[in-house]
């Protein structure tokens, strides 16, 4: 069965997390060893994975124990490659960058590296399974890791912030949790393609609106959009930079939005034709975010809130274009995930190694950086022009993915939208740039240094890929996004290739 | 009908304690309550008026095989599941609080206001 | 002064052997009756934690504990994962109950196959950890130090 690597997904990160408390006794070093070595092997599976289907062109699927509809599913297409590769590249570059950050934290170094794995293990179980419970399951583990290490510094802000962030986020959970007993109470089944049958076969009644809307506010809280934004701010700027690089670039977009996407589309089988309310309720919440996301960092003088409530309003562009809900529209919005986790990803880590050499983060005092930190300061001002949809990088095809999408929809309000909160986007985000990069000052800077080689290197690891994905847009397209887009778009076919595989 | 509606009443119970105390412990008291109230809600699902609890105590249950009278077990493993995450995320709130009251020496709310957001 | 008076340490260590026991009992059983790791772990926690509430206040905990409850969680995590990958490697299914120890007959006491290990796994993973949150929860001044 060629579906055998898929529980390797969820067992490598998992037994590393067991692994660090214990070895880590023996040696301190050992914790680093073993996750940066956990975090490569699962970067390995999932190119490795994705390379089979996309050679053999069909999905890679699992029954765990073998019991087939009454186990677990695991569950591997084009849509879950896509999701995973990010979540290991994010969290690969994350894990080595942590190595040289942690050397400002005295102590902790195994629990926090144990925390990371079980971040990790969290979200690719969540990509892979083909279970409702299970990805509830999956979600909680990566949530209540992601509140520790939120907390991680033990400091007033940071413990302040994550148990805002956790009790929203467990109000969330417990929405959710809502939302699946209602659905388990009517179809008796959690497997998710036996699940969309069931519900096929019910139509369009009141209880499958409000089973949607039950498990949509859950979904929203856990993605920060707009009006449940308010701990996404706080927990980013609190946490320390590779998690804040991990719950933006990743966390958010994975448990949120890949959530919402597989159980809404797959599932429930919404689509644009049919259900045209939920699509314009996309529509009408990612404007909202986008644009008030978008002010609000305006008016920012911290560096990680600024990027946080970047973060928001590029949430609110990934649902718009899922809003769209044409094959431009949704392509636009799986390419924005990829280009938003690299570029953020990066920001986050400059902000984190800037913040660790100047000793500070507030714009108004971070000034001429350009001169001691260059590369840290190009890989930001690269991130910074794909984020804001500048040519050639990533943002630049996913933002434009969502424009064409907006035009051939003929909602041109809405590719009007888009465009202008690109300018507004790169407005704020070269405000970062002219303060604390470039701007002179008479005196000079502070003792700053580059940071250390490990820190710098997966900065530009991630700087190179955005570069990558821009140029060679075309085979991000054919290869990752194209074939995940249809997966969406055919959403009940997911049942079909399930149940018949 | 009634014990549904109890769960919901349960719910909004917690989301009230949760939305307009100020004490951090009544908080996370208001939390477990929610949480109560949705493991109920699931529980009741597999609920079957004068089913057995679904264990096979006896070598003949054995070998009749798959005994209908029993109540869905699947809801039980599930609320078992979740009751154990909420304990670790109840663990993990209360430890929140109390460094929170070490940093602030307060569990009111309105006092632990260092973030603007 | 270490610990409560003379009348609560005699008890508790009575108390205490009769709970692991029945902790026990539920982890072995868990295959055959109500109960199982998770609620038999519960009960050795809490054999633990009325021993280390008893005997010495909570500020005198060593550390020595703290380490070994969090090694012996780590374990029963392994071990639960090792007993996954048993199946795996076995008979290529994740989980798969392998036939690789006594299947036995129904409702005996050494039957079940992987079943009676993974609850004594999650048996240990729980007992430990819920120690150690005790631990971490009551001392957690000490802990900071650390």
């Amino acid at each position: 069965m060629e579906g055998r690597i898929l529980p390797l997904f969820v067992a490598i990160p998992l037994a590393g997390a067991f692994l660090v408390p214990l070895l880590s006794k023996l040696w301190s070093r050992f914790s680093d060893l073993i996750a940066s070595i956990a975090s490569a092997l699962l970067l390995g599976i999932s190119i490795y994975s994705w390379l089979i289907i996309s050679a053999a062109g069909v999905p890679l699927h699992y029954w765990v124990g073998g019991w087939r509809l009454i186990g677990i599913a695991m569950w591997f297409d084009a849509l879950t490659a896509l999701v995973v590769f990010i979540i290991n590249i994010v969290g690969f570059c994350a894990t080595i960058y942590s190595i040289r950050y942690l050397d400002r934290y005295t102590s902790g170094r195994w629990k926090f590296f144990t925390l990371l794995l079980l971040l990790i293990a969290g979200l690719n179980g969540l990509a892979i399974s083909g279970d409702l419970f299970n990805m509830f399951v999956f979600i909680e583990i990566s949530a209540i890791a992601s509140y520790a290490l939120v907390a991680f510094g033990t400091e007033e802000e940071e413990v302040e912030a994550a148990f805002k962030y956790m009790v929203l986020g467990e109000v969330g959970g417990a929405i959710l949790l809502f939302g699946i007993a209602l659905l388990y109470a009517r179809a008796s089944t959690l497997n998710l393609a036996h699940l969309s049958q069931v519900l096929a076969g019910m139509g369009r009644t009141p209880f499958y609106w409000f089973v949607i809307a039950t498990l949509l506010v859950g979904f929203a809280i856990k993605m920060g959009m707009e009006p449940f934004h308010a701990w996404l701010a706080d927990a980013h700027f609190s946490a320390p930079a590779p998690i804040s690089a991990m719950l933006s670039g990743v966390f958010i977009k994975i448990t949120g939005v890949y959530g919402m996407c597989r159980l809404m589309f797959n599932v429930f089988g919404v689509s644009r034709l049919e259900t045209p309310a939920f699509f314009n309720l996309l529509i009408a919440f990612g404007a909202v975010s986008m644009v008030l996301g978008g002010l609000l960092a305006y008016t920012q003088s911290d560096y990680k809130r600024l990027l946080a409530y970047s973060s928001i309003s590029q949430i609110g562009y990934l649902l718009v274009a899922l809003g769209i809900g044409n094959f431009w529209g949704i392509a636009g919005a799986l390419f924005h995930i990829i280009a938003h986790a690299l570029a953020k990803g990066t920001l986050f880590l400059a902000a984190g190694s800037v913040e660790r050499q100047a000793g500070t983060r507030n714009l108004e005092q971070l000034r001429g950086l350009e001169r001691v930190m260059p590369a840290t300061t190009w890989s930001h001002i690269i991130a910074s022009f794909s984020m804001a949809g500048l040519p050639p990088f990533a943002g630049f095809f996913s933002k434009l993915f969502i424009i064409i999408g907006a035009l051939t929809a003929r909602m041109y309000w809405l590719a009007f939208l888009a465009a202008l909160f690109s300018a507004v986007t790169l407005g704020y985000l070269t405000k970062v740039v002219n303060l604390s990069f470039f701007a002179r000052k008479d005196e000079p800077p502070t003792t700053a240094r580059e940071a250390p080689a490990l820190m710098v290197l997966a900065t530009l690891l991630l700087v190179v890929l955005v570069l990558a994905a821009g140029l060679g847009f075309k085979g991000v397209l054919d290869h990752l996004v194209g074939p995940a887009a249809k997966v969406l778009l055919n959403g009940l076919e997911y049942a079909r290739l399930v149940l018949g595989g | 009908m009634i014990p549904y509606v109890a769960c919901v009443l349960l719910f909004l119970i917690g989301l009230y304690v949760v939305i307009s105390k100020r004490n951090l412990i009544k908080i996370v008291i208001g939390f477990s309550l929610i949480e109560y109230a949705v493991n109920l809600f699931f529980a009741l699902v597999g609920f079957k008026k004068g089913a057995l609890a679904p264990i096979i105590t006896t070598l003949e249950q054995v070998r009749m095989g798959v005994n209908r009278n029993f109540v869905d077990p699947v809801p039980q493993a599930l609320v078992l599941t979740a009751i154990v995450i909420g304990l670790s995320t109840t663990a993990l709130m209360l430890s929140l609080a109390m460094r929170l009251y070490e940093k602030y020496k307060t569990f009111d709310i309105s006092e632990i206001r260092r973030l603007k957001g | 002064m270490r610990g409560m008076s003379l009348i609560v340490r005699v008890m508790t260590g009575l108390l205490a052997g009769i709970l692991m026991l029945y902790g026990g009992y539920i982890i072995l059983h868990g295959h055959l009756t109500p109960g199982g790791g998770f609620a038999g772990g519960v009960l050795v926690a809490a054999a633990l934690i009325l021993v280390s509430l008893a005997h010495g206040s909570v500020e005198q905990v060593e550390r020595r504990e703290y380490i070994l409850s969090s090694v012996f969680e780590s374990s029963g995590g392994l071990l639960f994962l090792g007993l996954a990958l048993a199946g795996y490697i076995a008979a290529d299914c994740f989980f798969r109950n392998a036939g690789l120890f006594f299947i036995g007959q129904p409702l005996q006491l050494v039957s079940g196959g992987l079943i009676p290990l993974a609850n004594i796994a999650i048996g240990l993973k729980v007992g430990a950890g819920l120690f150690a949150i005790f631990l971490a929860l009551g001392a957690s001044r000490f802990v900071m130090k650390e």
